[in-house]
């Protein structure tokens, strides 16, 4: 009998053996300023209100809508907290996996999951920090789903194939997620925002580029697994706000 | 099946591309982000504070990622379950 191999658990399995001792992830508690610190987490409160919202609405009239989110929101956090070596440029990094659920829930239910993730390891695993939820928010979950969504949306339109597109969607969300911290850092932190912006996004590439690769590869066949063996899943991330009802019936 | 052997070839590469000596060794494999982010933040005189619970303790750390890990991969392997196979299941036993 033929045996077949499970791609995408493969890789998980992979990235355990992988993963190394844990470091700082994602802005660390006390980086930011008092002032900034509040701003980034009203900006992004917004987007985790709509998001919420969407999901209450979901859950009512969709049974696989909840092992969903669970499944997905699990995914996140997992792979938010993976610190992988990348070999070439001899240093850690993590994936953000904000694309992948921006493609699958939409892009507010995504920054949803990520707020939980980061709050979950700021709280528990001196990662990221509670005075920069909102910075940590914003960057992975606002910026790495948005962008991640749209530019797989756009792959779509181009007709290109969904592995491609959501290859390119992940690969954006990883490398979205540190242009935008490099962002928030420079506005915080600098006097001097431009050249402190093009200064920490270039320490960023050696390490983002591989792993940004690696998460559109891990993207690309998620999606695509997702879209062979339950396409009805992927009427969730049809739509940036999933405010309609999508029913229970029609879909499942 | 060609592609799933590339694939495996792929991460058994890349795994063995771990244990090659680089110039990792003197930065013992540092996270990006706190070889950028806070070092970037040192320059400009903020740094990083403890957190409200530090779990970043001799082995605590280890034990909370590999409990938090396996909570989540039980999470994501019980909800697989139920939306890809337990479903199948009812769809066959529907028709």
């Amino acid at each position: 009998m033929k045996k077949r191999v499970n791609v995408p658990l493969l890789i998980i399995t992979a990235f355990l053996f992988t993963s190394k001792d844990a470091f700082a992830m994602h802005i660390s508690e006390g980086i930011l300023p008092p002032t900034e610190a509040i701003l980034t987490a009203i900006l992004a409160l917004p987007f985790v209100v709509i998001g919420l919202y969407s999901i209450y609405r979901l859950k009512k009239n969709n049974p696989l809508f909840v092992p969903l989110i669970g499944l997905i929101g699990a995914a996140v956090f997992v792979i938010s907290a993976f610190p992988i070596p990348v070999p070439i440029a001899g240093t850690c990094s993590h994936p953000a996996g904000t694309g992948l659920a921006a493609i699958v829930l939409g892009p507010f239910v995504s920054t949803v999951v990520a707020c939980i993730s980061l709050l979950i390891q700021a709280l528990f695993m001196a990662h990221g920090g509670l005075t920069t939820l909102g910075a940590n928010t914003l960057t992975m979950g606002v910026a790495g789903s948005f962008f991640g969504y749209l530019f797989y949306k756009f792959c779509r339109k181009l007709n290109l194939s969904i592995f491609i597109s959501a290859f390119v969607a992940g690969f954006v969300a990883d490398i979205v997620t540190y242009a935008a911290t490099a962002v928030i850092l420079a506005f915080a932190l600098s006097p001097d925002f431009l050249p402190a912006i093009k200064e920490i996004s270039i320490a960023f590439v050696p390490t983002q580029i591989p792993l940004g690769l690696l998460e559109g590869v891990i993207t690309g066949y998620a999606v695509k697994y997702i879209h062979i063996h339950k396409p009805e899943l992927m009427e969730f991330g049809k739509s940036m706000i999933s405010l309609n009802n999508l029913s229970c019936e029609k879909n499942f | 099946m060609r592609i799933n052997k590339l694939l495996i070839i792929l991460i058994a590469c890349f795994c063995l591309s771990l244990t090659v000596n680089t110039k990792a060794e003197e930065g013992k494999w540092e996270g990006v982000d706190s070889k950028v982010v806070e070092k970037y933040a040192k320059m400009y005189g903020r740094t990083p504070k403890e957190p409200l619970i530090n779990t970043d303790q001799g082995d605590l750390l280890l034990f909370i990622f590999t409990l938090f890990g396996s909570a989540g991969g039980f999470v994501m392997g019980y909800n697989y379950r139920k939306i890809f196979k337990e479903q199948k299941n009812s769809d066959c036993t529907r028709t």
